[in-house]
C-alpha cells in the first residue's frame, strides 16, 4: 500500500526511523535500575528453598545486627496491616509474605531493607527459616485424583485442588458429529510452561512521601493505570488514596506478558516505603525473575478432529488441563479463565467444535500468563495446527492440500466460528499460496522424496493461524471490573505541533513513532512534531495497558478517533477562516481547501495558531481532543509458515534450513516496525518449539531457573528469516488494523513442530511435544534403529 | 569490608573510587560513576547486557570486580558518540531498526566495536558468533546483524 502522506509528514505506511532510537543507543534511557534518588534504599528477598512447607519460625536477629540493615519485613509485619495476601487480576488470592506455609519453591518468605544493595544481600543471608516439609504436588492430574492432598487451606471450604472449569461450544453436537465421521485422529499434547524472561528483570522505586502523602512507585509495568487502581482498592484500609498514588512506568526493557502482573516484591516494597519513609529500589535478579516470576502455559492438551474421508474437517473436542500454579494469577480478562483458547478451531470451517479447561492448583508459582500472546492463543494455534497434521498423516493427504479445503472461505467473512467469535475479515488461502510459492514447496516436496531414498531427514511444516487479539469490547472485556478499552489524549500547540498521551505503555514496540503516524496521517501535522507519551498515570489518559497484541487496536484507534474529532472542530475555523461553508471544504492530508479553488486553503498549522489568536466567536478556544475507544469487537490478524528443518542423524539436532512467514496484520502503520515485530516473535515461537522449557522434579524444585538451563535463543540459533505479506483491513478498526507483536510467537511452534514430525513421519512417528531438543529427537531416532 | 582505592580510566577520563573488595564492574559504573548505559540482565555472565570494553576487550562486567578495573581502561555506550556525531555501530543499530527495547542494545554495541576493531569485514557467521554472548529477546537478531553489516562498511569508508 502506498502512503497517503508525504516523507514530511510520514503517517501511514513510512518506515519511519524510530523516534526512541536515539536516547537508547546512547545509553540514554531511563529504566526502572537506573533511577536513584536521594536517600533511596534498596529491598533483597529471602525465598524458600522448599515447594511446600510450613514456617515454624523466621529469625531475623542476626540480621538485623548486619551494619546497614534497617528492616527485615515478614509476613506477620503485613498482617499487622492486613497486607500479608492480596487478590490477583483473575480474582483468586496470592500472599504477599507468608504467614503459616509456602506453597512453591523461592516464594518471597521476608524482605531485608538496607542501605545498599549488596548490604541487603547481606541481611538475606543472615535470616534464619525454620520449616516443616509438606506433602509436594507437582503433577496436575494427581493433584485432581481424590484423596490429593489440598493445597489452599486458606479457603475454608476448598476440599479439592480444581481452580475452574470452563468450557464453550456443544457438547451434544459435537458428540454427535464425532460418531458420524469416516475418521478421527486423537493427540495428546503438552504445550509447557516457559518463562517470557525480557532481558530486563521485574523491580520498582517505591517512593511514599510523607509531607504530601503521596506514593510514587516508578514500576517495570505493562499496564500502570490498572495497577494504579489496585493499589488503591487493595490499600486504601491503610490511607493509600487513587489521587495520592502515581505509577510511572518508565523505559520497559521487554515485557511479553511478564510485566503484567502485580508481584509481592512491588507491594513488599511500597509497604516498606511507607513505613519507613523513605524511597525504596526491588530489582530481582535473573534467577529470582525466572523462578517465581508468573510463568507462562503449562497447558496439557487433549485433542480429537473428525473428518469425512476425503479430508473435510467437521468437528473439534479438546480436554485440557491447565497447571496454574498454587493461585490463579493469570492476566486474563475477568470473564475468561482459560483466556481466549476458543480461537481452537483456528482458520478452519469447523462446523461443530466443544473445548474444556481445567484449571489446578499445584505447588509452583502462580501464574497462568501470556508469553508474548493473546492469553492463551498460543497453545490453541499449536492444538488446531498440530492436529491438523496429524490428520494429514492419517489421511495420507498433503497438509497444505488439507489445509486449503478446510480454510474458511474469503467470502465468509465477517466469519462466526463454532465456538461463539465473529472473525472479521480473512483471506487464508491467500496467505498459504504466497507461502508454498515463496519457499517453492513443491520442489521441497520432491527433495524430501529424494534425501527419504538416501536416509537423509528432512521436514517442511506449515502452520495456517488465525490470532484473536485487541481485547477488548467493553460488553465482554474487563479487568476487575475494569473494561478494555484505551485511551488517547492530543493538544495541537498554536504552532501547529502536537502532544499525544496514550493510556498504553510500550515496552520496546516503537509506540512513540507508530502513534505519532497515526496522527500525522489523520491530521497532516509532520510524525516528527507530534510528541508521543505513556506510562505516567498522572498526565496520561487512562487505560489498561499494552498486551495481547491490543495497543493498536484500541490505544492506536484511539489516537485516531482524537484526531479525527480535532479535524471536526479544524473544519470550522478554516471555515471561519476561509468565510466558507464547512460542506464546501475538502480535507488532504495537512490541510482544508475549497472545492473548486484549491488555491484557497488553510493548513492545520494556520488553523492552529487561529484556535488560539482568532477562533470564531461562540467557539472554545484550543485544539485538542480525547477518546476513550471501546472496540466493536477484536482483531482476527492471520498468517501462514512454511519452515523446513534438516536433522543430524548422529546428534538428533534440528536444524532450521528455511523459515518463510506470511503475515496479515490489516493496514500497516511501519513496514519498518512491523517486520522487526515478526522477527523477534518468530525468534520467541523458535525458543519454546526447540529449546525452552521450566519443569519441575517430584519434590517440586524447579529445573531451569536460570540461563545456564533455560535456554533463550541467542544469534547462532536464530535463522535468517524469509517475510511476506498479505493485506486484509480490519472492517471495523478506524484504520483497518489489525495488531501484530504476536502473530509470529503464535504461529511459529506448530510450524517447527510439524516441520519435525513430517521429517520422521515415514518413520511412525506422529507427534514429538515441544521443546524438541536434540536428547527427545535422538531417543527417537535411537528407538527407531535410525539413529548414527 | 576491606576498601581499596581505585583509579579507572572510564571513556577517556580517569575516575577515582574507594571501593568494597567485592564491587562489582557493573556496579561502580552504574551506581559510583551514574553511567547507566550498561545494564544488568542476568548476574551470571549469560545475557551480555553489561558488556563493556576493558583494555578493548569486550567483558561482561556483571563477573568482573572494580578492583580489577584499577589502572585499566573502561569503555562504555555513553563513550561511543564524539563530537556530536554518532559512532557507525550507532548509526547502523538506529538505521537497521537494530533494537526495540533497547536494554540489550548498549551490550550489543559495545561487543560490536570489538568485533569491528579487530575484522574489517566480518562475515555475517563472525558477526553471529561475536554476538553470541549477547541476548537479544525482541528483534530476532536478523537486524541486528545487518546493522552491525551496515557499521562495518561505514567504517571501511573511513
Amino acid at each position: 500500500m502506498e502512503p497517503k502522506t508525504s516523507a514530511q509528514i510520514c503517517g501511514m505506511g513510512h518506515s519511519m526511523k524510530r523516534k526512541e532510537d536515539p536516547r537508547f543507543i546512547r545509553g540514554r534511557g531511563n529504566y526502572v535500575d537506573d533511577i536513584q534518588l536521594p536517600g533511596m534504599l534498596h529491598m533483597d528477598i529471602v525465598r524458600s528453598p522448599f515447594a511446600h512447607a510450613k514456617i515454624k519460625s523466621i529469625n531475623t536477629d542476626k540480621a538485623m545486627k548486619v551494619p546497614g540493615v534497617l528492616a527485615v519485613i515478614t509476613g506477620e509485619t503485613l498482617a499487622k496491616y492486613n497486607l500479608h495476601w492480596m487478590p490477583t487480576l483473575m480474582s483468586d488470592t496470592q500472599m504477599v509474605l507468608p504467614t503459616e506455609k509456602v506453597m512453591y519453591q523461592a516464594q518471597e518468605v521476608a524482605a531485608v531493607i538496607a542501605t545498599d544493595r549488596y548490604t541487603a544481600a547481606d541481611g538475606v543471608e543472615a535470616v534464619e527459616v525454620d520449616y516443616d516439609p509438606l506433602p509436594v504436588v507437582v503433577d496436575p492430574f494427581k493433584a485432581l485424583q481424590p484423596g490429593a492432598p489440598v493445597l489452599r487451606t486458606d479457603k475454608k471450604d476448598k476440599k479439592d485442588n480444581r481452580v475452574f472449569h470452563w468450557e464453550a461450544g456443544d457438547r451434544a453436537a459435537t458428540d454427535q458429529a464425532f460418531a458420524q465421521a469416516d475418521v478421527v485422529v486423537k493427540q495428546d499434547m503438552y504445550i509447557p510452561r516457559i518463562h517470557v524472561a525480557s532481558i530486563e528483570t521485574c523491580g520498582c522505586v517505591a517512593d511514599f512521601d510523607r509531607v504530601t502523602g503521596k506514593l510514587t512507585v516508578y514500576m517495570t509495568t505493562q499496564a500502570p493505570h490498572a495497577i494504579r487502581t489496585v493499589f488503591a482498592l487493595v490499600a486504601g484500609h491503610v490511607g493509600l488514596s487513587e489521587e495520592k498514588i502515581r505509577i510511572v512506568s518508565p523505559d520497559i526493557g521487554g515485557g511479553f506478558g511478564g510485566k503484567v502482573p502485580i508481584y509481592p516484591g512491588y507491594v513488599i516494597a511500597v509497604a516498606a516505603s511507607v513505613v519507613i519513609g523513605k524511597p525504596v529500589k526491588w530489582v530481582e535478579d535473573r534467577m529470582e525473575n525466572l523462578q517465581a516470576d508468573s510463568f507462562a502455559r503449562d497447558y496439557h492438551i487433549h485433542a480429537e478432529l473428525a473428518a469425512k474421508k476425503d479430508g473435510t474437517m467437521t468437528a473439534l473436542k479438546i480436554k485440557t488441563v491447565a497447571d496454574h500454579g498454587y493461585t490463579d494469577a493469570a492476566a486474563n480478562p475477568s470473564k475468561f479463565p482459560a483466556g481466549l483458547f476458543s480461537i481452537c478451531t483456528g482458520s478452519y470451517d469447523l462446523k461443530r467444535a466443544f473445548a474444556e479447561v481445567d484449571g489446578v492448583y499445584t505447588n509452583k508459582p502462580p501464574g497462568g500468563i501470556a508469553y508474548r500472546c493473546s492469553f492463551r492463543v498460543t497453545e490453541a494455534a499449536h492444538c488446531i495446527e498440530r492436529i491438523t497434521d496429524v490428520l494429514a498423516q492419517e489421511l495420507k493427504m498433503d497438509p497444505a492440500e488439507l489445509r486449503m479445503k478446510n480454510f474458511i472461505p474469503k467470502e465468509k467473512f465477517p466469519y462466526k466460528s463454532a465456538l461463539g467469535w465473529e472473525y472479521d475479515s480473512g483471506d487464508y488461502p491467500a496467505a498459504l499460496q504466497k507461502a508454498m510459492d515463496k519457499i517453492g514447496y513443491a520442489e521441497l516436496r520432491k527433495e524430501q522424496v529424494e534425501k527419504r531414498a538416501r536416509g537423509e531427514l528432512m521436514g517442511i511444516g506449515i502452520s495456517s493461524f488465525t490470532e484473536i487479539v485487541g481485547a477488548g469490547p467493553s460488553k465482554q472485556f474487563d479487568i476487575l471490573g475494569i473494561k478494555m478499552f484505551d485511551s488517547a489524549e492530543i493538544r495541537v500547540h498554536p504552532t501547529g505541533k502536537a502532544i499525544a498521551r496514550f493510556g498504553t505503555k510500550s515496552q520496546g514496540q516503537g509506540h512513540e513513532t507508530t502513534y505519532a503516524q497515526i496522527v500525522a496521517e489523520e491530521l497532516g501535522i509532520p510524525a516528527a512534531h507530534v510528541q508521543v507519551e505513556e506510562g505516567d498515570t498522572d498526565t496520561a489518559p487512562y487505560g489498561l495497558g499494552t498486551y495481547a497484541s491490543r495497543s493498536t487496536p484500541t490505544a492506536g484507534a484511539a489516537g485516531a478517533m482524537a484526531a479525527r474529532k480535532i479535524r471536526e472542530k479544524a473544519k470550522k475555523i478554516a471555515a471561519h477562516l476561509l468565510e466558507c461553508s464547512e460542506d464546501d471544504l475538502v480535507w488532504e492530508p495537512g490541510k482544508f481547501s475549497v472545492k473548486g479553488s484549491p488555491q484557497r486553503s488553510k493548513t492545520i498549522q494556520d488553523i492552529a495558531l487561529a484556535a488560539y489568536t482568532n477562533h470564531p466567536q461562540g467557539m472554545e478556544a484550543g485544539l485538542e481532543a480525547t477518546s476513550y475507544y471501546d472496540p466493536p469487537n477484536l482483531t482476527f490478524p492471520f498468517g501462514s509458515y512454511i519452515c523446513v528443518v534438516d536433522i543430524d542423524r548422529g546428534t538428533g539436532m534440528v536444524k532450521i534450513r528455511r523459515f518463510v512467514a506470511v503475515d496479515d496484520c490489516g493496514n500497516i502503520i511501519n513496514p519498518m516496525i512491523v517486520d522487526g515485530q515478526i522477527h523477534g516473535g518468530l525468534a520467541m515461537g523458535m525458543a519454546p518449539a526447540l529449546l525452552e522449557e521450566i519443569s519441575y522434579d517430584e519434590d517440586g524444585n524447579v529445573q531451569g531457573g536460570s540461563f545456564m538451563d533455560y535456554l533463550v535463543p541467542t544469534s547462532m540459533e536464530t535463522p535468517a528469516w524469509e517475510l511476506d505479506k498479505t493485506v486484509t483491513p480490519s472492517p471495523h478498526h478506524p484504520f483497518g488494523a489489525k495488531g501484530v507483536g504476536e502473530s509470529a510467537t503464535v504461529g511459529a511452534p506448530p510450524a517447527i513442530a510439524n516441520a519435525v514430525v513430517d521429517a520422521l513421519a515415514h518413520l511412525g512417528v506422529r507427534h514429538v511435544d515441544i521443546p524438541i531438543t536434540p536428547e527427545k529427537v535422538w531417543n527417537i531416532l535411537k528407538e527407531k534403529g535410525v539413529a548414527e | 569490608m576491606a576498601t581499596h582505592k581505585i583509579t579507572v580510566t572510564v571513556n577517556g577520563a580517569a575516575r577515582e573510587a574507594d571501593v568494597e573488595s567485592r564491587l562489582l564492574l557493573v556496579h561502580l559504573l552504574r551506581e559510583s560513576f551514574r553511567l547507566t548505559g550498561t545494564h544488568i540482565g542476568c548476574d551470571t555472565t549469560h545475557c551480555g547486557a553489561c558488556t563493556v570494553l576493558l583494555d578493548g576487550q569486550p567483558v561482561k562486567s556483571c563477573t568482573v570486580l572494580a578492583v580489577q578495573a584499577d589502572g585499566r581502561e573502561v569503555s562504555t555506550v555513553e563513550g561511543l558518540e564524539r563530537d556530536g556525531k554518532l559512532h557507525p555501530v550507532q548509526e547502523g543499530f538506529w538505521e537497521k531498526h537494530g533494537l526495540q527495547c533497547g536494554y540489550c542494545t548498549p551490550g550489543m554495541l559495545m561487543t560490536s566495536c570489538a568485533l569491528l576493531s579487530r575484522t574489517k569485514e566480518p562475515s555475517e557467521q563472525d558477526i553471529r558468533e561475536a554476538i553470541s554472548g549477547n541476548l537479544c529477546r525482541c528483534t530476532g537478531y536478523v537486524n541486528i546483524i545487518q546493522a552491525i553489516q551496515y557499521a562495518a562498511a561505514k567504517l571501511r569508508e573511513r
